[in-house]
């Protein structure tokens, strides 16, 4: 190989995983591959979300080549842009679809909650990391605080499933950190007492679609019709799936959002059990690297960093193919590399990006 | 040693770390064979129940509209009901190619470009399984054309359709308001309401008026058929059907008869008319002049009809009764004078001397009587009867503006009825807060004396006149004004009646309310300002006369009508409620540019006055008489 080449190509490589990065192409693939015969063949939106893809493994290289202590140096001053953002958009926000989720800050509209979605897990993590040497409950009660409120602005938006995705990324933090088994069992039995309160605060739809749960056909034309009609999709597909591009509950428009939120139900239409199987299976190899890469991870920040986005990660993929069989409520949460849309696509592959940082930067740390 | 700890407690706290990594993994595997159980359950076990679903009998849900409530006048009258008409549907998921089709349908059909352009907005946010319309209001002929060569068109279908229909037209849009195709606004509207699934049939939704805010009421419960669909789309048999509950019914407290006869009797004139028992707050009339006719919104108004109703001189999409804000004029007074009793500022035996105008203490400037050389002597009685003005100027100036904003706020004015539809405007009844706020300047001493006969920054829309009027006609009893009178449940056939909601009671000592109510009984008898009103009446009409000034006449001018051009002559205000010892109704008319009151908005008060009061029909045209009758 030309040295030049060769110089080029570890500049590139170097702080990249190449196991994370295959079973990422291996994912994005078969996503695009869904995207194709879900949006009725349409070229350009494939080809929009080959830009997505661009930019999002081109911020994922950035992220990689930045040792996580550097990393660390965003934490506070990202979650407090992120939390004044969000009192934003409470006060000021635009309102589209009947959800205040919106900034317009002249320049561009941007949507804070996904800013934190990296952000609340960084703060904790670095929040950690500074008190690492004595950790006290004190310090756990901060970091739930820390936790509580950017959750409670943005479920009020209303937006519940980036609330729960940021909820459980900042939990997982918390877990790692070391928090109490007897605080998290105290904090479920409380939590399990709270239910009638939070019952109440619940708006009307988002009540509409948990009971839809319990019973789809009772609001056939409403809540419910998402949760049947990507269920006959599903249980449609059968075993090896009706093939690709030859799925008819997508392509006769019966299943609404079937380019993003519901694209499962599609990947499960045309692929059917065997197809859903690898997806696991492609998931589960993700998970475990990134745990592995976790229980590598030299720093406190690191450690609680990569068990954090590996963890989310999880949640993303039970959620989205919860909802889309039928066991979960319809929340707005994407399926992770496979959903059309670029903002999804940056904020997984920016925290492989983190990962992969972790995983390089290791040795540098330890001398 | 302190070294060692640190370790130790190290290594202790990355065995937990471990730990708990190994947790999580048994926890995700754990949630994949969860979900991985869920495939098979979904895939495997009930593979064959949704394949049927999916394949062979794709299961479609057709929404069945409700028919929408009905609205009556208090008698039974008609006023909103719904008529049957044919229209011409597309499913789109049926057909192939959708531009094609409406090509060849237009063959049979006329399709215009704008119901093209209608048929592209409605898909684009519907569901390709709804059957949508390309053509409402077929006529027979061409309903008859398509049904023959209907075969030529799989996916495309005739259905009868309700419409709404307003009979009386103009002469109900100002309370009914109209219903109108669903625009982007009223579906985030829907969904916010969570109401999405029950709008899912529904094209119309109320706009305004009555129309728009028991829209609830009136919508119904849209009931759905659930449909076998064949794989080529066509219907096989339904399944179960859902029947849609119709909406409620609506009788509302308007006589339609007396809303007629008062708006004929506004002739030409532009303004407005609001009656309403004084017992009870229910509004018995309610004109806007000119208005529109609501039946030209109901299929999307014509851009040719919407230019000339929206940029006619006369405004007719104003809706004046409501929302028009106007000087009260001189039929402030009455008020004004029973703050003067209540505050003990003067008596209704103190009388002053009017020189024709009035002046602060070391002013110049002169605030002038509507008459020149003033009244002479003048106590309470005679300033109602007469109008004086200088009598309200000094009332005015001896009550200051706080107590004036205090008391007569009491009576309604510078804030919202509360009446049962949306939109009303507050008016102003100016304080020195409000001007702070609103102008950013502090209250002078001369802001408050044209207050004292309703000019100045007074502002009140004909609304609040009649619910101010009606107060004072039911001794300080405050019902809130309102439309609807009952609701007949169209599921049970229960009626509600909802009971008049009594505001307040004012305590003002009944002697003070005497004093007032004989002098506005006096003002339509020979000497007041309106005389020919209360001619010839077998019952006693308690009245008071107003004029707005639409311009202002600077220093030692004269107002001259004849010399201003028709639309900056002064509006013509009446209030009145009769019979005056035991009034059954209040009303407020307003005129615009009727110059003065008793001469042109009085007239058509009293003609409301004898329909309701002995049922007499209005004679031919009342003479224009010469105006000779003080104006004031």
């Amino acid at each position: 190989m030309h040295p030049l080449i060769r110089r080029i190509h570890r500049a590139l490589s170097n702080h990249v995983d190449s196991f994370l990065l295959v079973c990422t192409m291996i994912l994005i693939s078969m996503g695009l591959a869904v995207l194709f015969s879900a949006s009725d063949q349409s070229l350009p939106k494939l080809s929009s979300q080959v830009v997505n893809i661009t930019v999002a493994f081109a911020i994922m290289w950035a992220i990689a080549n930045v040792p996580p202590h550097q990393l660390m140096r965003f934490a506070l001053p990202l979650y407090v842009a992120g939390l004044v953002l969000l009192v934003g958009v409470a006060l000021f926000g635009e309102i589209s679809n009947g959800a205040r989720r919106w900034l317009n800050l002249g320049i561009a509209r941007i949507q804070p909650s996904e800013l934190m979605k990296i952000a609340v897990p960084m703060m904790l993590a670095w929040y950690f990391d500074r008190h690492e040497s004595a950790l006290t409950f004190r310090n756990y009660v901060i970091g739930a605080a820390i936790l509580i409120f950017p959750v409670l602005l943005i479920a009020r938006q209303p937006d519940l499933g980036t609330a729960i995705l940021i909820a459980s990324s900042g939990f997982f933090v918390l877990f790692y950190a070391g928090l109490s088994w007897k605080i998290m069992a105290g904090l479920f039995v409380s939590g399990l007492a709270s239910l009638p309160v939070l019952w109440s605060i619940l708006h009307d739809y988002q009540k509409k679609r948990l009971l839809t749960l319990l019973d789809p056909a009772k609001d056939p034309l409403g809540a419910g019709y998402h949760t049947i009609q990507s269920m006959i999709a599903v249980g449609s597909g059968g075993i090896v799936g009706k093939g690709w591009l030859h799925g008819t509950q997508a392509h006769l428009d019966f299943l609404p959002e079937h380019t993003t939120d519901f694209i499962f139900a599609v990947f499960s239409e045309e692929f059917g059990l065997i197809g859903n199987l690898f997806l696991l299976f492609m998931y589960v190899l993700v998970i475990a690297r990134g745990l592995s890469i976790a229980s590598n991870a030299p720093t406190l920040f690191s450690r609680l960093m990569a068990g954090s986005i590996t963890m989310t990660f999880f949640t993303y993929c039970f959620v989205n193919m919860g909802m889309v069989s039928g066991i979960l409520p319809v929340v707005g949460v994407p399926l992770p590399l496979i959903s059309y849309g670029g903002t999804s696509m940056v904020t997984m592959l920016l925290g492989f990006g983190i990962l992969m940082s972790i995983h390089t930067h290791k040795k540098l740390v330890k001398t | 040693m302190k070294h060692k700890v640190e370790i130790r407690d190290h290594q202790r706290e990355m065995h937990t770390y471990r730990l708990r990594l190994g947790i999580s993994a048994v926890f995700v595997l754990f949630f994949f064979v969860l979900l991985a159980s869920r495939f098979i359950y979904l895939q495997v076990i009930q593979h064959e129940h949704f394949k049927t679903l999916a394949e062979n009998n794709r299961i479609s849900i057709v929404p069945i509209a409700p028919n929408r409530g009905l609205i009556l006048d208090r008698n039974g009258i008609v006023l909103a009901r719904n008529y049957s008409a044919y229209t011409l549907e597309i499913t789109p998921s049926k057909v192939k190619n959708l531009n094609k089709t409406i090509d060849e349908l237009s063959r049979y059909v006329e399709i215009t470009q704008s119901d093209r352009k209608r048929f592209k907005r409605q898909l684009e946010d519907s569901h390709s399984f709804e059957s949508l319309p390309i053509r409402t209001r077929l006529k027979d002929d061409e309903a008859a054309r398509f049904a023959v060569n209907s075969f030529r068109f799989p996916g495309v279908e005739i259905h009868a359709r309700l419409f709404r229909q307003y009979p009386d037209g103009e002469m109900t849009s100002p309370f009914l308001g109209y219903i109108g195709r669903i625009n982007d606004n009223d579906l985030d509207k829907i969904d916010d309401a969570g109401d999405s699934a029950n709008y899912k049939g529904t094209d119309y939704i109320g706009k305004m008026g009555i129309e728009q805010s028991f829209e609830t009421k009136l919508h119904g419960v849209t009931g759905f058929d659930q449909v076998e669909v064949d794989s080529s789309g066509r219907e096989v048999r339904t399944l179960s059907r859902t029947p849609p509950i119709s909406g409620d019914s609506l009788t509302l407290t308007i006589d339609s008869k007396l809303q007629e006869i008062a708006e004929k009797a506004f002739g030409d004139y532009r303004g407005a008319l609001v009656a309403i028992d004084p017992g009870s707050g229910e509004i018995l009339a309610f004109v806007s002049k000119p208005g529109f006719d609501p039946n030209l919104f109901v299929e999307g108004i014509d851009s040719q009809s919407w230019a000339a109703l929206n940029n006619s001189p006369d405004k007719p999409l104003i809706n004046r009764a409501l929302r028009g804000e106007y000087p009260p004029g001189s039929t402030f007074k009455p008020f004004m004078a029973l703050a003067g009793l209540h505050f003990g500022v003067r008596s209704a035996q103190d009388a002053i001397h009017d020189p024709g105008f009035f002046e602060l203490p070391g002013k110049s400037h002169h605030y002038r009587d509507w008459k020149a050389g003033g009244h002479g002597v003048v106590d309470l009685h005679k300033s109602i009867v007469v109008s004086c003005d200088t009598y309200y100027y000094g009332l005015a100036n001896l009550l200051g503006i706080d107590r004036i904003h205090e008391f007569i706020s009491n009576f309604g004015f510078g804030k919202k009825t509360g009446i049962d539809i949306a939109g009303e405007l507050s008016g102003v009844l100016p304080s020195p807060s409000w001007k702070m706020k609103r102008y950013k300047q502090r209250w002078y001493a001369g802001d408050t004396i044209p207050v004292g006969i309703g000019q100045g920054y007074d502002l009140a829309t004909p609304l609040q006149l009649a619910f101010a009027t009606s107060i004072l006609a039911s001794n300080g009893t405050a019902y809130r004004p309102h439309l609807v009178k009952s609701i007949r449940d169209s599921k049970t056939g229960k009626i509600e009646t909802p009971r008049s909601e009594l505001l307040y009671k004012l305590d003002i000592d009944p002697k003070y309310l005497s004093d007032v109510r004989s002098a506005m009984a006096d003002v339509t008898k020979p000497g007041g300002t309106a005389p020919r009103v209360g001619a010839g009446a077998p019952y006693d009409i308690a009245a008071k006369t107003g004029t707005a000034q639409v311009i202002g006449i600077k220093q030692g001018e004269k107002y001259v009508a004849s010399n201003i051009q028709e639309r900056y002559r002064d509006h013509a205000l009446f209030i009145a409620y009769a019979p005056a010892d035991n009034p059954r109704i209040a009303l407020a008319v307003l005129v615009e540019n009727g110059g003065h009151g008793g001469s042109t908005a009085g007239p058509i008060a009293r003609q409301v006055l004898d329909y309701y009061l002995l049922g007499k029909m209005p004679q031919e045209k009342i003479k224009e008489e010469k105006i000779d009758a003080p104006a004031d």
